[in-house]
């Protein structure tokens, strides 16, 4: 993992993903703070593809830049004119101290781990690999899942339909 | 796969990639690796970026040419000997006209958008295999990537209608992203049909599948042919299904605003992806360069552009003949017909792959019974479906009949007639 070319693409793609994440914050603009975010969704996509992950960078990239940006565009849409600022608030002294915290945590655990390196080797092909873990060790899982995504289907219907 | 044997002339031009292996082989002789793969990824990268921006050009008169024999009139015949410079005027006019810029729309975002366009339908051109060896980025995800690709273009266009600051745009945009949304869930359950027969994602997997069986996956599943024809119609906004766009409709829709180059960045990535959906459909259904053995004397890249030409024309066939369905019409197209559709496909697929898996029943058997199960399925369900959920067109009376006497008092007639 040490090849330049690896390297190289691991600085460019963290800096797209956690550069526009801060853009997301700091732009006033919300439309544009969407953007930033979906830009953010298609970094995190190209890390996951250094890391052989091909199944999970594609859907990444499916349901997160094509589906998760799109609802929130349609929220964006629907809301009032007046709340389209970014930039007004009282919250942005504690969310700094909140952000703050989470990531010297996260840092301290990245760093402070004992990070064991698996001797098993890269999957040769990852999507049957995901679905037959679905499918036997984590079906139970897998159908709650979608008895949840169902449960959500129907309350959104519910929500929003006419007497 | 063929065991590898000496290298074949570079002048074979049956195979494209002799050349670059030549080339490759020399560098990677006397350079270190990773300028191999810079140069690989140049070549295929300018070659594809070639290919799809002569096509754009192209298409610009195929379409405009065979749209007017379709309505019975000539089409552009000025601009050269059969119109064949109209494509040149019509760019050189596009690109000389002032670019504007609405005075309240977001520049960024406006000024974007008919680039980051092109983005997705250049970028899907990566995973065809025009060839035998001739793909540039032979995925392991190939279907899931053209699939995620294009669902980048949802975006786009809501950037394109939001940052024009006018009514229609947005009205567009709003229309663009519900289609493209509801269309896209019985486009990918089309697909997974087909990767379900061909085992794999990877594109010259399936083709060398259709290869090995002597199949086109459009015999083993018309059903996921002809719903992902109409969902892909309706992913790249193409009449029938053009109503965000459609200047009666909405003034133009999300590129309402758009003048000059940039509304030639637009028509030309609507040309760029019809042809990608050509691409698509040839790779997955109808088996790709490989045409039952004709490969070995045509080259298998002429064949698949041979398809991907076929395909096309029956795109302008369906914009030319069939009238635009509005948008409530679309969405309960959408979700009503061909979603349940796609899903009984599914199901059924899954039953004769586990069925031909389980009993270990050889491929020239159960082929063809598949064929003839899934052909007569899909007319069955196509046509049984139809007559449940829509209008029942087939009880409406063939010829005039009486179906009851009025009494209507003539003027000027004696019995309580006033004058």
């Amino acid at each position: 993992m040490d090849e330049p070319g690896v390297v190289a693409a691991f600085w460019v793609l963290t800096v797209t993903a956690v550069g526009s994440a801060v853009m997301v914050a700091a732009v006033r603009n919300l439309l544009h703070a969407v953007l930033f975010l979906v830009l953010s969704f298609v970094g995190v996509a190209g890390l996951y593809i250094t890391l052989s992950a091909d199944f999970v960078a594609v859907v990444q990239v499916l349901i997160y830049a094509g589906a998760i940006a799109v609802l929130m565009l349609f929220a964006i849409m629907l809301t009032p004119r007046a709340a389209r600022d970014n930039a007004d608030g009282i919250f942005w002294a504690p969310a700094l101290v909140l952000a703050g915290l989470m990531a010297t945590t996260i840092g301290l655990i990245a760093t402070r781990t004992e990070w064991a390196v698996s001797d098993r080797g890269p999957f040769s092909q990852t999507a049957s690999a995901i679905g037959e873990a679905l499918l036997d060790p984590f079906v139970l899982p897998f159908e709650v899942a979608s008895v949840v995504l169902v449960a959500a289907m129907i309350g959104a219907i519910v929500i929003v339909r006419e007497e | 796969m063929t065991p590898p044997g000496p290298l074949a002339p570079w002048y074979d031009f049956r195979d494209l990639s002799n050349a670059v292996e030549r080339l490759l082989s020399w560098l990677s002789d006397i350079g270190p690796d990773w300028l191999v793969y810079v140069v690989s990824a140049v070549i295929g990268g300018t070659a594809i970026f070639l290919f799809v921006a002569a096509t754009a050009v192209a298409n610009i008169w195929v379409e405009r040419r065979v749209v007017a024999r379709i309505q019975v009139r000539r089409g552009p015949n000025r601009a050269g000997p059969w119109g064949l410079l109209q494509p040149i005027a019509d760019m050189t006019k596009l690109m000389q006209k002032e670019a504007l810029l609405p005075r309240a729309g977001d520049p960024v975002v406006f000024l974007l958008a008919p680039i980051l366009a092109f983005g997705p339908a250049l970028l899907v051109w990566g995973v065809f295999p025009f060839g035998k060896g001739m793909t540039f980025v032979d995925l392991n995800v190939g279907v899931l990537y053209i699939i995620a690709v294009t669902s980048v273009t949802t975006i786009v266009l809501f950037m394109a209608g939001w940052s024009s600051n006018n009514k229609y745009s947005l009205l567009g945009a709003i229309r663009v992203i519900a289609m493209l949304l509801s269309y896209e869930v019985p486009l990918v359950l089309a697909l997974l049909g087909v990767v379900l027969f061909a085992g794999t994602m990877s594109l010259s997997g399936i083709v060398a599948w259709q290869h090995d069986m002597r199949i086109w996956l459009f015999l083993v599943q018309p059903l996921a042919f002809v719903i992902y024809f109409i969902c892909a119609t309706a992913e790249i906004n193409r009449t029938p299904t053009d109503i965000a766009e459609a200047e009666s409709e909405i003034v133009a829709g999300y590129h309402t605003e758009y003048s000059g180059i940039q509304f030639g960045l637009f028509y030309a990535v609507e040309l760029v992806n019809a042809m990608a959906l050509g691409a698509i459909a040839a790779t997955l259904f109808f088996g790709g360069w490989w045409l039952f053995g004709l490969d070995r004397w045509i080259p298998g890249w002429m064949i698949f552009i041979g398809k991907v030409y076929l395909i096309y024309f029956l795109l302008i066939w369906l914009r030319g003949t069939l009238p635009r369905l509005r948008i409530d019409q679309l969405m309960a197209f959408a979700w009503k017909f061909l979603l349940p559709l796609a899903l009984v496909n599914i199901m059924v697929g899954a039953l004769e792959v586990l069925l031909w898996v389980e009993y270990d029943l050889s491929a020239g058997l159960v082929l063809p019974v598949f064929s003839v199960v899934n052909l007569s399925l899909a007319v069955l369900l196509v046509v049984g479906w139809m007559r449940f959920m829509a209008f029942p067109f087939h009880r409406l009376p063939s010829r005039a009949r009486l179906v009851h006497d009025i009494p209507v008092v003539a003027p000027g007639a004696p019995a309580g007639g006033a004058a």
